[in-house]
């Protein structure tokens, strides 16, 4: 005779419980399943997909009512239990009495409500199930939305409502984003996506009190005072076991429904499965775990042995475009060690946790392709030294004696495809080395591998390495120096991204090892600093080599070297006689006229700097930056002025450009032309800008080398007049300025983000305003001459004292 | 010892150093934090490069001409077998004094 099982609640581990029992008994049971919800069993892992309009509810229905039907359950659907009488074995619903042999449990969880004031206005929600979802469906282009909490369901939530238009923010009382899940790297990066997709993240923000108008949820007030309007505020904060029916029943009850490795609780025929169980003092809030818990809970129903084990998770966020993996335990402890990996260019991070010989950890952003192996290797407790070294490459790596990370690339047949956008394959990329294409720039230009997406630069920079063996030096993401972990490429963004606006704040939160960097990091700190933050931060001599500090140029034998400004190569008479003047005054051993059309004076002594300087500066000469990661010069040609060939006033374009752009910082030397037809005579072409003058207007190149490297410019864009000229130069020295990596020249940091990238920027008229203007703004600190400032307080380059005097008394 | 004022520690900016100029040769006085400082020559032993123009970092210096690191406690350069004198030195009231038998002078000022 069948028996009478009765099911209390349609959540996941329900409906997989169900599916086990009549899959493999269904005769054993006449099965009642209670739901307070007026549906049965849904996939709600999916309830995500379904809000950011991704999949629809009914496709995330699990069972349906021809499942019901076909296996005999009576569905009490949108009806609450209201008791359970154990000695009679009855359940009672809101519709009657239904008697029961064998009883489970599956009441999910209740999510928290911080009982801040107004929590119980209007439009004040969590995010649990279809309802909650439907509202936050309801908000599209126009509405604010508040979410509390930076967990899993709180950014799925925050994502799915930005993906409808809402303007979303999501408040975290932590200093990263799901910090259960991810350590603080993979956090930045996380965060950084969200506010790709314009959601704004405040991290370490605690709610104080939720605003209401007429009973409905108007802002939530931080404890700071800050206000943040709203029409929604969705409440992600955790859940905690719904435990209410059970504890009324009198059952064992801790945190949750306390259950044995059966499933059963304290009532040797009521069993409870899901989020509402304890098991071991554990609770449980994602899914794997539930399904076993069902499975569990089905053969014990069915009087088979079963034992429920509890493993590591994993887990995945489902937000698009946010690829995300953690599994394990990465938190740092004694006795473990970690294996990362970055690729800042393509925002992929890797963090592999290993304790002895056994990984029991994995964070992974950007590329989880390998998660499901790493996952296995955490349950499975597999012993890795062997692979320890290539571990981190994933599966696709390891494998006997071929330990080589190459290895799998260099096994690959030539027709193999490595860049899926182009289809490009790896037999036209090895040609293209072979003819001559010896770093990714080159094969990306003549192949166009890797030059769309991107994703596949690894492999393409794997079959150079291949090819070229140590010829090709692979491009890693180093650390700065010792000093931290972290490339340039991490700290630049980490600066913008956490809005570090000091350099202790950069020491503290970026995990600097050293009390304040080294001569290697602190002037890239400084930089980046100033760079980000022209207003909040000013620029720390005592970080900058001595040529920025004392604003003259170093020479072996201690002297310094000065070089005023000639605005375009352009001087005067009175000018030469000041500089001719101060040369013999202060005894200047050389006197040369430099590549970059002005003069230099060699051999002055550091105390005489101030000096010279205030002797110069009253003959209305200024700094020439001869010393500076800057504007060093714009060299010019006579243009329509004199030469007879010339095209437009290139002297004129040169001044005004050396006037918008003098003082400013750049990440190193930055060195400008303009010649006034093509013929050249300012070699505009070798500069890191060089402006040709032609009939039609000018031609504005850049990426321009001729030092260690010798190198042609790209032309960057053509434009008819000079302001535009003047525009398009001031923008591409800001991107520069903004983007590229501490003593990077314009060439090299081109090679790396790529011409294209670059005129994008330049070309949207938006863009290069907003450039300019940033620019400008800078520039209101530092465009004027640090001479004059110097010149006004020498005894800093006198020495302290001079005790030889003393001595001679 | 014979303590000799020499300054103002405010005189000496933060991370940076100044030179005074001894019976010894040039002595760099290196302020390494808000009351530290340290006394050393301020001649690097690979090419002659003068430290008080260096980068003042931790309890170290560069030599801004080819980038040898000093510890300043020591003396000794890091990874090079070479070492510059450090001398005593020390901060009462706000004013650092210097020690005038070490750098060379016989009676205090």
């Amino acid at each position: 005779m069948k028996q009478k099982l009765v099911i209390i609640g349609a959540g996941m581990a329900s409906g997989r419980l169900i599916e086990t029992l009549v899959e493999t008994a269904p005769d054993a049971y006449d099965i009642t399943l209670f739901n307070a919800e007026p549906r049965g069993n849904y996939n709600r892992l999916m309830l995500s997909p379904v809000l950011s309009g991704e999949k629809t509810y009914d496709e995330i229905v699990t069972h349906d009512e021809a499942f019901y039907d076909a296996h005999g359950v009576t569905c009490r659907f949108g009806e609450w239990v209201t008791g359970i009488d154990r000695a009679a074995k009855v359940v009672t619903g809101t519709h009657g009495p239904v008697a029961y042999d064998k009883l489970v449990i599956g009441t999910g969880s209740l999510p928290f409500i911080i009982p801040l004031p107004g929590h119980d206005l209007d439009g004040v929600i969590a995010y649990r199930d279809l309802e909650d979802t439907q509202r936050m469906m309801a908000m599209g282009a126009g509405r604010r939305v508040v979410v509390i909490g930076g967990g899993l369901l709180g950014l799925e939530a925050a994502a799915g409502m930005a993906a409808r238009g809402a303007d979303v923010t999501v408040v975290h009382i932590m200093g990263h984003l799901m910090e259960r899940q991810l350590d603080e790297a993979a956090g930045y990066l996380l965060k950084t996506s969200l506010e790709d997709k314009g959601i704004t993240v405040r991290l370490q923000s605690n709610s104080k009190e939720i605003l209401g108008e007429n009973g409905h949820v108007k802002a939530l007030m931080l404890d700071d005072g800050t206000e943040l309007p709203c029409d929604l505020l969705v409440m992600a904060v955790g859940i905690r076991p719904n435990v209410a029916l059970g504890k009324e029943a009198g059952l064992a009850v801790g945190r949750g429904i306390h259950v044995d490795n059966q499933m059963v609780t304290s009532d040797p025929d009521i069993l409870s499965v899901g989020e509402c169980v304890e098991h071991q003092g554990a609770v449980f809030g994602l899914v794997a775990p539930l399904y076993e818990q069902a499975k569990v809970a089905a053969q014990t129903l069915l009087g088979q042995e079963a034992a429920f084990v509890q493993k590591s998770l994993s887990t995945k966020l489902k937000v698009t475009g946010c690829d995300l993996f953690s599994a394990g335990d990465f938190a740092d402890a004694p006795g473990r060690e970690d294996i990362v990996f970055r690729d800042p260019s393509r925002g992929v991070y890797k963090r592999l946790v290993i304790e002895k010989d056994r990984l029991i950890g994995a964070v992974m952003y950007g590329d989880t392709a390998d998660g499901a192996w790493f996952f296995g290797l955490i349950k499975d407790g597999t012993p890795i030294d062997d692979m320890r070294e290539t571990l981190i490459f994933g599966p696709a790596f390891q494998g006997g004696a071929q330990a080589d990370p190459l290895s799998a690339v260099a096994a690959l047949p030539p027709e193999a495809e490595i860049c899926g956008c182009n289809g490009i394959c790896k037999g036209t990329i090895t040609e293209a080395i072979a003819g001559g294409a010896h770093d990714l720039a080159a094969v990306r230009s003549t192949t166009k591998a890797s030059a769309s997406c991107g994703t596949c630069t690894g492999l393409v920079e794997q079959v150079l390495q291949v090819s070229l063996g140590d010829a090709f030096q692979m491009p890693t993401a180093q650390p700065i120096c010792g000093c931290c972990d972290l490339s340039h490429e991490d700290v630049r963004r980490l600066i913008k991204a956490k809005a570090l606006k000091s350099q202790p704040a950069v020491w503290q939160e970026l995990g600097w090892k050293t009390p304040n960097g080294c001569h290697v990091c602190r002037p890239a700190v400084n930089f980046y600093l100033l760079a980000d933050w022209p207003l909040e931060y000013r620029d720390d001599p005592q970080s900058r080599f001595v040529n920025e500090r004392k604003h003259a140029n170093i020479q072996k034998d201690g002297t310094f070297s000065v070089v005023p400004r000639m605005w375009g190569g352009i001087t005067t008479p009175d000018e030469l006689r000041a500089i001719a003047d101060a040369a013999d005054k202060y005894a200047v051993p050389t006197v040369k006229v430099t590549g970059g059309q002005r003069i230099d004076l060699l051999g002055v002594k550091g105390e005489d700097l101030p000096h010279i300087w205030a002797d110069l500066n009253r003959a209305g000469l200024v700094s020439g930056h001869a010393y500076s990661k800057g504007l060093r010069t714009v060299k010019t040609c006579v243009g329509t002025d004199h030469c007879r060939f010339g095209t437009q006033d290139s002297t004129g374009l040169g001044i005004k450009l050396e006037q918008a752009l003098w003082g400013s910082w750049t990440p190193h030397k930055v060195k400008l032309a303009v010649s006034g037809c093509p013929r050249n005579c300012a070699e505009a072409t070798c500069k890191d800008v060089g402006i040709v003058c032609v009939d039609s207007g000018y031609q504005v190149g850049v990426g321009g080398a001729a030092g260690m490297d010798v190198k042609e410019t790209e032309r960057l864009i053509d434009v008819a007049t000079e302001a535009e000229a003047i525009a398009v130069t001031v923008a591409f020295v800001q991107l520069y300025r903004e983007n590229a990596k501490y003593l990077d020249r314009p060439y090299k940091w081109l090679g790396k983000v790529g011409l294209d990238w670059v005129r994008e920027r330049i070309l949207d008229p938006a863009e290069r305003q907003r450039l300019v203007d940033a620019f400008e703004l800078s520039q209101s600190i530092y465009r004027k001459d640090p001479w004059a400032e110097h010149a006004a307080r020498p005894r800093a380059y006198a020495p302290l004292a001079d005790l030889t005097l003393e001595a001679a008394e | 010892m014979s303590w000799i004022d020499i300054a103002a520690i405010d005189d000496i900016p933060e991370r940076g150093a100044r030179v005074v100029k001894t019976p010894v040769g040039c002595i760099a006085l290196f302020r390494t934090a808000v009351a530290e400082v340290f006394a050393a020559s301020n001649t690097c032993p690979h090419k002659g490069g003068p430290l008080a123009d260096g980068i003042v970092h931790g309890q170290k210096v560069t030599c801004p001409l080819h980038n040898w690191v000093f510890d300043l406690n020591t003396g000794q350069a890091v990874g090079e077998d070479a070492r510059i004198a450090t001398y005593p030195v020390r901060i009462e009231a706000g004013r650092v004094l210097l020690d005038g038998m070490a750098v060379g002078k016989r009676s205090a000022a």
